[in-house]
């Protein structure tokens, strides 16, 4: 249950952060911040690491 | 498209191949396959979820040769890859499989206990995903894994982890140790279901001799011994003694602490009927100031700076230039096996223990690991498991 509960969080971050790459319209290093920062989050939705 | 929309596809193609690019080796690891071929001892293969239903379906299911003996005897239950960094273990536990006959008894062996752990790997100390042992055939490829279970398998992990059934506060990242969730239980987290299969395995088949094969940093005292509870120290003093006249190798007896709880030399002998032996081979991969963890350190055992610190006298075993290789560390473990098995036979008659075929440390030394491995590719039809 608690396993649930954080890959739902992990794919809530994941869609935040996406649409928050979406919508920058600004800030080109925010860009790469935020791919960086969902790089862990989208290993672990793919179960690769 | 415009300028924006450029930048972002170009970012998120970059994006998706560095995913890919970090993703798929690990990805490849977790889902490869040691081929392990049934020797001629080999009378059944069973599951681990057999003891234990929950793990049923689940990574860590593992897998159970049983070497059942032409005359009845006593009953042994021998683990490796309790550590899959430890790749000692399992290799013993390999060449017993493949190469052992068990005259008197029945054998229990269990090659990768972590399953889970063996798929797992540790990026951060740039640990290689896999090993070869060179063989008379060729190579024979083998998955390095990792001390503890995947997060994959058993996420998260809590603050701390408290030890069941002791409630001892060990620490939180102990709950994916194989060698602190003993007992287990049947319905606690995934790794208390893997040593509870094993836990139930011994008391439903009334194993006599539970040993544990290890390999330790050559910096950490409990290294190059046995480790024995108050109930087995006896045969472990006589096997470290017998093996150091006979063979010619030094391996002392550790006592297993009793306020230490979890560990398999502990937590065996105090929830179940076999005795419990956990032996340690040191190994210099493990050992914190090393070059890179490449699969020669892990190989040969064979690093500059374990030999300055040598000459300090800063390591808890003797090492000189020769290093500490795989052989020597594999013929130890399955020296001291047999050597327990027939300290124990010795003196209980009726639950004797007997098995030949299986090399000792002279044979190792000589003829390196490779030379006792199978060819999985030679194996007949239906003699060949997947791990």
């Amino acid at each position: 249950m608690i396993m649930i509960a954080y890959y739902a969080i992990t794919a809530f971050l994941v869609v935040l952060l996406g649409w928050s790459f979406v919508r920058e319209k600004a800030r080109r290093g925010d860009l790469v911040l935020y791919l960086l920062v969902m790089v862990p989050l989208v290993l672990r939705l793919l179960r690769w690491k | 498209m415009n300028k924006d929309a450029r930048l972002k596809s170009a970012l998120a193609a970059a994006f998706v191949a560095f995913i890919l690019w970090g993703g798929l080796p690990l990805f490849r690891h977790r889902h490869y396959s040691m081929p392990i071929v049934k020797g001629p001892g080999v009378t059944a293969v069973l599951r681990l979820s057999e003891y234990s239903p929950g793990l049923k379906g689940t990574v860590a299911d593992t897998n159970i040769y049983v070497l059942q003996g032409r005359e009845p005897g006593g009953k042994a239950l021998l683990i490796g890859d309790t550590h899959s960094n430890e790749p000692e273990g399992m290799l013993s536990a390999v060449i017993v499989i493949e190469n052992g006959i068990v005259e008197k008894g029945t054998l229990y062996v269990i090659p990768v206990f972590n399953n889970s752990g063996s798929r797992n790997t540790r990026p951060g100390d740039g640990y290689p995903l896999y090993f070869d042992v060179a063989t008379d055939w060729g190579r024979r490829r083998f998955r390095f894994g990792n001390r503890d279970a995947s997060p994959l398998d058993q996420w998260p992990d809590p603050d701390v982890y408290i030890h069941y059934p002791e409630r001892q506060l060990l620490s939180y990242i102990d709950i994916r140790n194989t060698n602190r969730t003993w007992p287990g239980r049947a319905n606690g987290p995934l790794m208390e279901k893997v040593t509870f299969g094993a836990m139930e395995l011994m008391r439903r088949e009334k194993i006599d001799v539970a040993i544990d094969v290890h390999g330790a940093e050559t910096m950490f005292p409990v290294t190059n011994c046995i480790v024995a509870p108050e109930s087995s120290v006896k045969i472990a003093t006589l096997a470290s003694l017998n093996v150091k006249a006979r063979e010619g190798f030094e391996n002392h007896v550790e006592p297993s602490p009793a306020g230490f709880r979890g560990l398999s030399h502990r937590e065996i002998g105090d929830h179940g009927p076999s005795l419990p032996f956990l032996l340690e081979a040191p190994i210099p991969f493990l050992d914190q100031p090393t070059g890179p963890k490449t699969t020669k350190l892990l190989l040969d055992g064979k690093d500059p700076f374990l030999l300055s610190l040598s000459k300090k006298k800063k390591l808890f075993v003797p090492y000189d230039e020769s290093g500490w290789p795989l052989e020597k560390r594999v013929g130890q473990n399955l020296s001291v096996t047999l050597e327990i098995f027939r300290q124990f036979s010795k003196k209980t008659a009726d639950r004797s223990i007997v098995i030949t075929g299986v090399p000792r440390y002279a044979d190792l030394v000589k003829g390196g690991v490779g030379h006792f491995l199978a060819d999985p590719s030679q194996a007949p039809a239906g003699g060949v498991v997947m791990n």
